[in-house]
């Protein structure tokens, strides 16, 4: 690991002032991804802005719906009862991610900037234009099974590998984040991620030194029909290869809204208008789920190896909402 | 290390490995010259291993082996930092630099070998300890980061000769075999059991918005996953954490010998032999 000046950030406006005067430097919140990448040598921060002690872990409703701290920890949030009793869908995106180890010290904060479990990225031996840009894309032709499937470029087949934000996708989150100014701004979840395109060292729309000190969840309908599935290698503690966070708001027998939102397909959570625009007003049943599924995969674009995800989506899309709906 | 590496016979070096030994750092307090310690790495067939031990080297050389202990600054380390740091109850002041993890702080600094570095990236979970009661990866935690919080390891959780419940419970049932995994299994558990009195959820979880503090063996199995047993002696773990969370016994489908039955044994043995 390289040397780099650890700073205890002492208030929030402090750390993002820190940050943004150096364009080396990186927040630290729980670790678990930023320590691992400067222990392969992909992240090397010269100065790290440890955020462990600020006042920003705080759960608690607001504007009908709740207010998530940016270091709350993922173990806190999803135990959360205001999550598990309004959001079960989080709570089962959360504890499906990891071990109970890295919940405990993974902040959410901090989840939705963890980076592309890539082998390519991971491997500084190997191009990787999102850790080098410029350098090619070993995985464009190379071993693509986990790679994307939707959104991906020439410059970068990189997949988002996390959980929680599929859920916060399907739950329409806003990310408040403070500027090296102390001034704050709202981005919607839908925003917050970027699909590669010609700059895929770029994984969000945050600018340098700004700070994300919460995640707000709107009011939701979807408590009662909620299922977030996650289909990967092995039964636990590994990433998705496909993953499906499924929401429905139902009127007796009738669909009055709905969110599919598919993760590990895309370099964001990816959400699926098609989808929800076949289930909206139909009945909920396995005939509307199947249809809903083949208009969500019809324009995959899968790679060399990684075109079972394909089928697999649509069997996980039917499955997460014949779950959400209580018919299976 | 090779104490009889005769450091005159050149080892045979690529044209690569000449460029890596030219931009090397000089080793400082380990005790041998940089061609050798890269002589014997590549005579070990460790060439690409060779970066990280030099990391690692570099990190510790300067510094101080005595535990507790405020070592002076050496040349290789960088960024140095007093940290005072609350392990089994008893506070330690360390002067480190930045980069060094608990693990690290804990193993080389500390004596406190319990805690086991497995894969280094937080993938196996042998180097688990409780910060605040919570289990966490102290591979992926630095040092400087719990400063004043409590640190739990793997030493600290007997009273004195009395062994913790989860300690006892895991040599019941045979709960490993190496013994690589197990102090990062047993803080795991413990950590483990807190979380079900408080009622938290898992991935396997029927309902989460229902709160229930009793666990099935699916959900220890499930809990337990961020600690990797390569000799896999899972089912001893599960009865050990099963018994210890809920005071259900599991029938053990074989016993340790007993004096008697050894006694016997050695007999035969020893008639056998004459």
């Amino acid at each position: 690991m390289r040397p780099f000046k650890y700073v205890r950030a002492s208030d929030p406006d402090a750390a993002a002032r820190g940050v943004a005067a150096n364009p080396q430097a990186k927040f630290l919140a729980g670790g678990t991804n930023i320590l691992d990448l400067m222990k392969e040598d992909v992240e090397r921060p010269n100065e790290l802005m440890d955020l462990t002690r600020l006042k920003l872990a705080e759960i608690k409703p607001a504007r009908g719906g709740v207010s998530i701290g940016a270091l709350a920890t993922n173990t806190e949030t999803a135990n959360h009862p205001l999550i598990r009793q309004n959001y079960p869908l989080l709570t089962q995106a959360i504890v499906a991610g990891a071990s109970a180890q890295l919940r405990n010290m993974a902040t959410n904060g901090g989840n939705l900037l963890q980076r592309t479990r890539c082998q390519y990225f991971y491997d500084t031996a190997m191009p990787c234009n999102k850790r080098e840009p410029g350098t090619g894309c070993g995985a464009r032709e190379g071993l693509n099974r986990i790679h994307a499937i939707f959104g991906w470029s020439e410059k970068c087949v990189a997949t988002y590998p996390g959980d929680m934000a599929n859920a916060l996708y399907a739950l329409d989150a806003v990310v408040r984040v403070s500027g090296a100014s102390g001034r704050e701004r709202t981005i919607p979840i839908s925003d917050f991620h970027r699909l590669p395109g010609d700059t895929p060292e770029k994984d969000t729309n945050l600018q340098h030194g700004e700070l994300i000190v919460a995640i707000e969840l709107p009011r939701s309908n979807f408590a009662k029909n909620s299922y977030y599935l996650k289909v990967r290698d092995r039964a636990s503690y590994a990433f998705a290869l496909v993953a499906v966070a499924a929401a429905l708001e139902l009127d007796g027998g009738t669909i009055r809204q709905s969110r599919v939102v598919l993760g590990s397909v895309a370099h964001k959570p990816w959400r699926s208008q098609e989808a929800e625009a076949a289930l909206a007003g139909k009945s909920a049943s396995e005939e509307s789920f199947r249809r809903a599924a083949e208009a969500a995969l019809e324009d995959a674009k899968p790679l060399a190896h990684n075109a079972y995800k394909v089928e697999l989506g649509k069997r996980a899309i039917v499955r997460a909402l014949m779950r959400a709906s209580k018919l299976a | 290390m090779n104490d009889d590496f005769d450091e005159t016979s050149d080892p045979e070096l690529t044209e690569d490995e000449e460029a890596l030994l030219a931009e090397m750092p000089v080793l400082t307090g380990v005790g041998q010259t940089r061609r050798t310690f890269l002589g014997q790495t590549i005579a070990g067939s460790l060439g690409l291993f060779a970066f990280d031990l030099l990391a690692l080297e570099e990190a510790f050389a300067a510094l101080s082996p005595s535990p507790g202990a405020v070592a002076a600054a050496g040349p290789a380390a960088e960024n140095f930092m007093e940290v005072v740091l609350k392990i089994n109850g008893a506070t330690k002041t360390l002067k480190i630099d930045s980069r060094v993890v608990l693990l690290d702080a804990l193993r080389e600094r500390l004596g406190l070998t319990g805690s086991k570095k497995g894969c280094d990236q937080g993938q196996c979970g042998a180097c688990t300890v409780l910060v605040d009661g919570r289990r966490v990866l102290s591979c992926l935690t630095l040092a400087a980061s719990v400063e004043g919080r409590e640190v739990t390891t793997i030493e600290g959780l007997a009273q004195g000769d009395e062994l913790h419940p989860m300690q006892a419970a895991f040599i019941k049932y045979d709960g490993f075999q190496c013994g690589y995994c197990t102090s990062g299994q047993i803080c795991s558990a413990v950590g483990l059991l807190e979380e079900a009195r408080r009622g938290d959820v898992s991935h396997v979880t029927e309902d989460v918005a229902v709160t229930t503090t009793r666990l099935t063996d699916d959900e220890i199995r499930e809990r337990m996953s961020g600690n990797i047993c390569r000799c896999g002696a899972y089912p001893g773990i599960v009865a050990a954490v099963q018994e210890v969370h809920s005071g259900r016994e599991t029938k053990h489908t074989w016993r340790f010998v007993d004096e008697e039955q050894l006694a016997r044994v050695r007999k035969e043995e020893a008639d056998e032999a004459v």
